[in-house]
């Protein structure tokens, strides 16, 4: 059966790859997916030390609030995007850094 | 056969992210982020956790992907389906991230990591609910005010100069 090397492994690439999605992408809804990335690693890592550890629930009760935790953050970035939007006309988040325009 | 499949879920997962990342139509991106977030659920079929395989697909693919796409369709004048979006410093970003990852790999290979082994439980969703309401209480009261705080700054944020 496949040990905990290998899911650490697998989400310790997700993690890697939302880094470089949050460093690369300019458009904010891209930054977000890359977010949702590393999020989803973490939560990989909860569950898989739960199992892990003897199947302690305590892991997955973590992960639950994480999922919590990242829809309420993606509701109101977009809330946020979606006013930024308004307001200047574009989302690229170098042109949308200063504090008022 | 078990085996082919759980790498099969993660050469899916692990691919379609670097497709999230890499590409270059916005559209195109959260579709694969769709199919990450599959492969994810799958995942968690695998580590015996069928309850958050559950919420990861309600939760993600039903909600916050839908809300992602909503937002790419509120932020851009659709003409087609291929709205571009460029990516910066890819050189740059590709090193710290591929640095990053050696970094974490060597860690985790050599971390002396303390496994026991445990039994298939028939179910987790029992358990789940008992915790939730004995030894996690507090944080799953707060969390539930976390939300409603977000839906209803979500919404007041949403709504513009009324």
């Amino acid at each position: 059966m496949h040990s905990l090397d290998s899911y650490l492994f697998i989400s310790a690439m997700l993690f890697c790859l939302g880094i470089f999605g949050v460093i690369t992408r300019r458009n904010a809804i891209a930054v977000l997916m890359g977010v949702e990335l590393i999020l989803n690693a973490a939560n990989i890592n909860f569950v898989a030390f739960s199992k892990f550890n003897g199947m302690n629930l305590d892991g997955h009760i973590f992960g639950l609030l994480v999922i919590v935790l990242a829809a309420a953050e993606a509701a109101v970035a977009l809330a946020i995007i979606i006013n930024i939007y308004n307001n200047m006309n574009t989302i690229n988040v170098d042109d949308a850094a200063g504090l008022k325009q | 056969m078990t085996e082919f499949v759980f790498w099969f879920v993660a050469a899916l997962t692990i691919m379609s992210a670097a497709f999230v990342v890499l590409n270059n139509q916005l559209i195109y991106s959260a579709v694969a982020l769709l199919f990450t977030l599959f492969g994810i659920a799958g995942l968690y079929v695998f580590l015996w956790a069928d309850f958050i395989a559950g919420i990861q697909i309600l939760v993600y693919v039903g909600g916050i992907l839908v809300l992602v796409i909503f937002g790419i369709m509120l932020t851009n004048k659709i003409r087609s389906v291929r709205i571009s979006h460029k990516s910066i410093q890819q050189g740059v970003g590709g090193v710290i991230a591929f640095w990053f990852f050696i970094f974490l790999f060597i860690a985790l290979s050599k971390a002396p990591w303390a496994a026991s082994a445990a039994v298939e439980p028939s179910g987790t969703v029992r358990e789940i609910g008992i915790l939730l309401l004995t030894d996690f209480l507090l944080p799953f009261e707060i969390i539930s005010v976390l939300l409603l705080g977000a839906l209803i700054g979500a919404a007041v944020l949403s709504r513009g100069e009324a």
